[in-house]
């Protein structure tokens, strides 16, 4: 209807612009555009640069002090050491879903009670929605012969460490 | 707006000059008049009218008000019908201004600190004076606040209170629907119990889905709009001081604001598109004149400012005939305002009294609380979370939020406004809709109970995440709801027909599913019919 409207199609859309119109509308777009870089600038104080959580780097204990055949969980860390023949590894216990805290069970699978996801002994997915099997966590022995994990860092799957 | 005033304060007969009364004795007796006047001169300046006895100072009592200003002098008849709006957004609004002052009235002991929130919870349960009764009413508010929000939607849906010149006043809507939720989400961290900390655990991870994309093209190394969401939110990796620091500035100053701002947009806005929208029928019933206090029309002209010429009957030339299905707002639409007002304010006391808000153990970041629920009005979405965080948690919601914004924009029929369900035809559809959406969606939760999905059948145990992202009941629920509009838009021939089969089956598909994960989901998310059933632990 009002396509046909003549005031809407002359004022409006049909007049060449001027150099005047040309730099007011120049002006007010750097007006904007600073205007919206400065809002970005200001909404980077809430990025954190350093995280708070106490170092993510952590001691488990002195090697030889795992049992071989043995499976330990460290609540606080989020992970389970396991040590078998292969040498040592370690899941994450965080479902690779929303967060959660997964269980194990007695056939060493883990299950998730958030919303059920499963996952095989080896952190493989087996069902449920995580998208990906359970972190396997970097390990490293220190120079002074600690058995150490960095609970961000992944490893791929069945990388074991022998020490 | 000095010639407004009716009553002349008698103090100023005495500062002109020259004029004195006889046994005149100067400014002591000036000043002693002035003191013993004070109350009413003072009263006069405040308000700068009459008692309300007239049409004239009854519209003063509106508009010479900064508070009521905002309504106009004369509302139609129609806009205070029951049926009109059921009262559903002064509900709102009166639970709003609950929340805020029970709100600050909790502020003054909480503590936004992990050592102490949980304390100062049980403090304010325990100790505090009227503590216990303060925090319930802020409670249960917030939750009555998320459920009028959705009937006032649903409300001014039906009734095509979008249609122009509505349809931006329908997307603030959405905003102010967006705000609603988030002053929910954040409030729900602040007690610091399980449920809390599991819940907003969760809610930070589904900021982070988007990984779930990213991973599967192997960008996220590059980009990570998720992770940056997630830190965003929490500050860190895990759910701790400095997310409960975030949630808190966001729950009591920034959106409260926000949503204040929006509020008052919201309603300058209903004055400025003529008021509550109304069915032609209810003007040309007695004169035949339909014509809005405000021209709804698109013209770009310069609209017609609202003339006080159209407040006193007999003055105005043109637009007298609009007045006769109209009332005086003072004190008419005062009483129903007031009515709703204390009609909310008394159920939220009642069910204060009566019922205790809900406090888990303390937040223990080791082990999960199980099953870890959401708030009511969340659990629709946490079982659809439940097949795929990115696209339950994020997908689905934008797409269910910007189609929802989009509708006055697609649908522009001007047809049997201000009716609901626009009259036999639409209510029939919305009847077909809802069972339609009902057995598509008892349909479809059914069957993935029963036979689970993908990864469950041995042929498609290892398809790629990327397949269960974009293939789940949940978009299964999109993709048959659209198809049905669609279908219903074809065979009706009609956007707004097609507008009410979209929008009932949302409305259904959301209570259902909320109701399925109230009450039919257990520990580790399993189906059970009943709390009964749950296992002993
Ligand atoms: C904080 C939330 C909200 C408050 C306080 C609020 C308040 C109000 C009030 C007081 C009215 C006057 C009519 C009535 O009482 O029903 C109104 C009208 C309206 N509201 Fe809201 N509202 C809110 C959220 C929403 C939402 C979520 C939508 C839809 C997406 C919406 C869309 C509308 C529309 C389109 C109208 C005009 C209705 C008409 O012309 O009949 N509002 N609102
Ligand atoms: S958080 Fe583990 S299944 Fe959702």
């Amino acid at each position: 209807m009002h396509r046909e409207d003549p005031l809407k199609t002359s004022g409006r859309f049909a007049t060449p612009k001027t150099r005047r119109d040309f730099l007011g509308l120049a002006a007010a777009w750097s007006a904007i555009g600073a205007f919206m870089m400065a809002m970005l600038g200001a909404m980077r104080l809430p990025m954190p640069s350093v995280f708070p959580e106490s170092s993510t780097i952590v001691k488990l204990g002195k090697p030889e002090d795992v049992l071989v055949g043995s499976t330990t969980y460290f609540p606080s860390h989020r992970l389970w050491l396991y040590r078998d023949d292969g040498g040592f590894h370690a899941i994450s216990s965080v479902c690779t879903h929303l967060g959660c805290i997964v269980e194990r069970t007695e056939n060493g699978k883990f299950s998730c009670p958030c919303h059920g996801s499963k996952f095989a002994a080896d952190g493989a997915v087996l069902g449920g929605p995580a998208p990906k099997g359970l972190m396997w966590v970097e390990l490293t022995v220190s120079p002074e012969g600690w058995l150490v994990a960095d609970t961000l860092k992944e490893v791929e799957l069945g990388k074991t460490l022998n020490a | 707006m000095s010639e407004t005033r009716t009553t002349n304060s008698p103090s100023s007969s005495s500062n002109g000059s020259g004029e004195r009364r006889i046994g005149d004795d100067g400014a002591m007796g000036d000043f002693a008049r002035n003191l013993l006047d004070t109350p009413r001169s003072f009263r006069d300046s405040v308000i700068r009218h009459g008692k309300p006895t007239s049409d004239r100072a009854r519209s003063q009592a509106i508009f010479t008000n900064f508070f009521f200003h905002i309504l106009p002098v004369r509302t139609h008849l129609h806009s205070i019908k029951m049926t009109a709006t059921f009262g559903l957004g002064v509900a709102t609004l009166v639970l709003f201004i609950i929340l805020c002052v029970t709100g600050v009235l909790l502020m003054v002991y909480y503590k936004p600190s992990v050592d102490q929130a949980y304390a100062s919870m049980l403090d304010i349960i325990h100790v505090v004076p009227t503590g216990r009764l303060i925090r319930n009413v802020h409670r249960w508010s917030a939750h009555a606040m998320v459920f009028c929000v959705i009937l006032h939607m649903a409300r001014a849906f039906y009734t095509s209170a979008y249609k122009p010149p509505r349809q931006f006043n329908w997307v603030i809507g959405m905003g102010l629907f967006v705000l609603t939720l988030g002053l929910s989400f954040t409030g729900y961290l602040l007690p610091w119990d399980q449920l809390a900390f599991w819940a907003v655990t969760i809610g930070a991870n589904i900021a982070q889905s988007p990984q779930e994309l990213t991973d599967a093209l192997g960008v996220t190394q590059i980009f990570d709009p998720g992770g940056m969401q997630k830190e965003l939110l929490l500050g860190a990796h895990y759910v701790g001081q400095e997310a409960l620091i975030r949630f808190y500035v966001l729950h009591v100053m920034v959106l409260p604001i926000i949503t204040t701002i929006f509020i008052a947009v919201h309603f300058w806005r209903i004055r400025k598109d003529g008021g509550l929208v109304r069915p032609l029928a209810a003007d040309a019933a007695e004169g035949g004149q339909v014509s809005s206090v405000m021209p709804a029309s698109e013209e770009p002209a310069p609209l017609k400012t609202y003339g006080l010429m159209s407040l006193m009957k007999g003055r105005t030339p043109a637009v007298n005939l609009e007045l006769r299905n109209t009332i005086m707002t003072w004190p008419n639409v005062m009483y129903v305002v007031a009515a709703v007002a204390m009609v909310t304010t008394l159920a939220m006391l009642v069910l204060g009294v009566l019922f205790e808000a809900p406090l888990s153990e303390i937040a223990n970041p080791d082990v999960p609380e199980n099953p870890a629920k959401a708030p009511w009005y969340f659990l629709g979405l946490q079982e659809l979370v439940s097949y795929s965080a990115f696209m339950g948690g994020v997908c689905i919601p934008a797409i269910v939020v910007i189609g929802l914004g989009l509708v006055p924009y697609l649908d522009r029929e001007r047809e049997d406004t201000g009716v609901w369900f626009s009259g036999r035809k639409g209510r029939r559809v919305a009847v077909g809709s809802a069972v339609f959406a009902t057995l598509a969606t008892v349909g479809i939760l059914a069957f993935t109970v029963n036979y689970g999905w993908l990864r469950n059948w041995e042929a498609t145990a290892h398809v790629p995440q990327i397949v269960i992202t974009l293939f789940n009941p949940g978009t299964l629920f999109v993709g048959v709801f659209a198809a049905w509009s669609v279908a219903v838009v074809k065979l009706k021939r009609s956007t707004r027909m097609g507008a009410i089969a979209l929008f009932t089956c949302f409305l259904v598909a959301f209570a259902i599913l909320t109701y399925f994960a109230t009450v039919h989901r257990g520990p580790n998310w399993n189906f059970y019919w009943s709390h009964i059933d749950w296992p002993v632990h």
